[in-house]
Order: C-alpha cells, then structure tokens, then sequence
C-alpha cells in the first residue's frame, strides 16, 4: 500500500490527509460520451484500490454528443470532490487542454491519459509505485519495452510506429522508449515547467515533453502498458500525421 | 550543443579522420594496406548501418506484443462498468 505508508498518521487523521501524496488526472475529452463512464469507472476502481488521494479533471471542449452531460451525471454520482469538470466553449486542441488542466489541479502530480480507454487506469498504480521508487520527476508508459505492447494494429501500423520510433531514437535519442505515447505521470511542478517550454502540436507534442524533460535534467521513469485501441468512437488525429510527425522530429532535431 | 550540432560535428571528425588516412593529408606515410582497407570505409558503414536498421525495425515489429488479453480483460471490466453505473443510476 503505497499511499498509506504513513499509517499512525493516517488513522490520527483520516479526513485531512494532510502530507500525503495527492494525483490529478487530467482527461481531456472531445466526443467520448461512450468511453467517458468506462474510464472514470475504471479509475475510481483502481484509485480505491490503492487507497490513493486523487481527483479527477475532465475538459471537454463543447463535444456536440453530450460528452458534457455524460460527466455532470458522473460528478452527481461519484462527488464533486472527486470528479472536476472545466469545460471550454469550443474545441481548441490538446496542448491547450493540457495547460487548462494544470491551472485547476490541486494534487502534487498529475496524470495525464486519453479518455479512449486505449489508456488502462490499471497501469496508474504501478506508475506511482515507479515514481516513488526513483523519485523520478516524470513516469512514461511505454509500448516498446517489457511487457508492454498493442492490441488492434495491423502490420502496417506496427511498422509505421516501430520505424518511427527507431528514425527517433537515432536522431534525438532521447533516454526514453515511447515518445509520442501521452500515458504520464509528472510532478506537477516538472509539467508546468514542461508545457511552459514546448510549442508544437499534436504527437509532437508529446516528444518534445520527454526530449525537453532530458535537456532539463530531469529523471523519466518507464512502465510497461498494453495499449488497446479505441472501440468506441473516432479518430481525431488523422490525415497527414506522419508528414506532421517528419516535421516535428526535424524541428527537435535542429532546435534541441 | 544541438542534436544536429552533434551530428555535424560526429561527422566531420569521422570524415576528417577518414581523409587524413585515405588522401594521407598529413603525410604521415601511413602503411598502404591502411589506405586500401580505409577508402571504401564509409561506403561499408552506411550499408552497415542500413543493414542494422532493417534488421532492428523488423526483429521489433515482429516482436511487438499483442496484447490479446489485456482486450478482453477491457471488454469485461466494460460490461462490468455497465451494470454497476447503470445500478447507481447513470443513463447511458
Ligand atoms: N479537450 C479536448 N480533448 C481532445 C481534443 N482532441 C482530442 N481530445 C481527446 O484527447 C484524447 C486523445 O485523442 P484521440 O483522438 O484518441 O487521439 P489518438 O489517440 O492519437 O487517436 P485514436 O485513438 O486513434 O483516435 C482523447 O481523450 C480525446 O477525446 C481537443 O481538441 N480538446
Ligand atoms: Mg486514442
């Protein structure tokens, strides 16, 4: 039980649980009314399993299927306390999302995953039990190392994502093995710092975090993840991605 | 120093040292044997490292896990989830 080391603590004072560890997840959401539920279901399994302090922050950018609706039912059910809701207007991106995110968690780390559930909430516990182990300031979850891997890709994609990954790691090598994965957990203060630094979009994004996170000297722990792909649901990101991602790995590479 | 700067800078010295030994730049009247193993040099690297490339990208992409029970483990905490927030009263 990792979050409840400090038991005499803990029993003195079981409401305020002043000094312990507290993890804001993040999920951005656009159009995931289906997946939205699932997802908060499964963390509020795995949260209480592993007796945790959490809170989890949903953003919707005005998804037009009622994503909105589906997390106000969810905050009636599990708590305000639990479950945050900080909506914006309309749809501005990830990154942003991001940064709207941090400004409104309270925890001293922040989890950062798709609401797709191609993300497991399983996976978190063993992301803290990482963290704690190094004090590492970042924890990735990696598809390309140990038991980590995929369910639903077909050989085409599998080679598009090893090449790229491999393309990657000889330009930048950046001491991580899932750059464009976005399956995280920061110190909240690393993150801030992190988002205040990067500037691209999309998958990149997401690489320039664990490429600049290494420029900073900070120290990134890995976790192995099964990454399902979603069931329910569209692809956003789609169209050029590997022209975009060519693009993004040049600029690192000339600018890092 | 950036990653390109570092490339740059790995490449000359290579090339550098590759022409000291090949062209003899600075006559030091290196044996010829080092000259003719020397000058093919960056040709053999390249197809070397062609070679490693293919052979990692492949190993790996044949080695890329399916993760088959992770998927139907989801699908049945899925039904799971269903039943227990449908009980607390979420409209799906
Ligand atoms: N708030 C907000 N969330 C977004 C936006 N675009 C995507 N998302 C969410 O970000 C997460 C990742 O987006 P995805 O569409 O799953 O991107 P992906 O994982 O690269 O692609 P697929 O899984 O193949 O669809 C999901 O939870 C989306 O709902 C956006 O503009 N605003
Ligand atoms: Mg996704």
């Amino acid at each position: 039980r990792f979050c409840t080391s400090n038991m005499a603590s803990r029993r003195s004072s079981e409401k305020s649980r002043t000094g312990t560890d507290k993890y804001s997840v993040l999920l951005p959401t656009y159009n995931e009314r289906e997946n939205l539920p699932l997802i908060v279901w499964l963390l509020v399994k795995y949260f209480g399993e592993s007796e945790c302090n959490y809170e989890i922050i949903i953003i919707d950018d005005g998804s037009p299927d009622g994503t909105l609706e589906m997390a106000d039912q969810l905050q009636k059910i599990y708590g305000s306390d639990k479950i945050l809701l900080r909506p914006r207007a309309k749809k501005l991106g990830l990154g942003t999302a991001y940064i709207h995110g941090i400004q409104h968690a309270t925890g001293n780390y922040i989890i950062i995953m798709d609401a797709d559930l191609s993300h497991h909430p399983k996976f978190i516990p063993e992301f803290i039990r990482k963290q704690k182990e190094g004090n590492y300031d970042l924890v990735s979850g990696t598809r390309y190392k140990g038991d980590g891997g995929v369910y639903g890709w077909d050989l085409r994609r599998k080679l598009i994502s090893r090449g790229a990954n491999f393309v990657t790691q000889v330009l930048l090598r950046p001491g991580a093995s899932d750059l464009t994965g976005s399956f995280r957990l920061y110190k909240k203060e690393v993150l801030e710092r992190l988002v205040e630094k990067c500037v691209s979009k999309g998958y990149v994004f997401q690489m320039e975090m664990i490429v600049r996170a290494r420029q900073l000297g900070y120290t990134i722990g890995e976790v192995p993840i099964s990454f399902v792909d979603r069931v329910y649901g569209e692809s956003k990101l789609g169209g050029n991605e590997i022209v975009s991602f060519l693009k993004g790995l040049l600029t690192l590479f000339a600018t890092t | 120093m950036t990653k390109l700067a570092e490339w740059l800078f790995g490449i000359s010295v290579v090339g550098a040292l590759w022409g000291v030994v090949t062209f003899d730049l600075l006559g030091l009247r290196l044996p010829a044997a080092w000259q003719e193993v020397a000058w093919p040099m960056p040709v053999y690297l390249l197809v070397a490292f062609g070679c490693y490339s293919l052979a990692t990208v492949g190993y790996r992409v044949a080695t890329f896990n399916d993760c088959e029970e992770a998927a139907r483990e989801l699908q049945e905490q899925i039904q799971e989830a269903r039943v227990d927030l449908r009980r607390k009263g979420l409209r799906f």
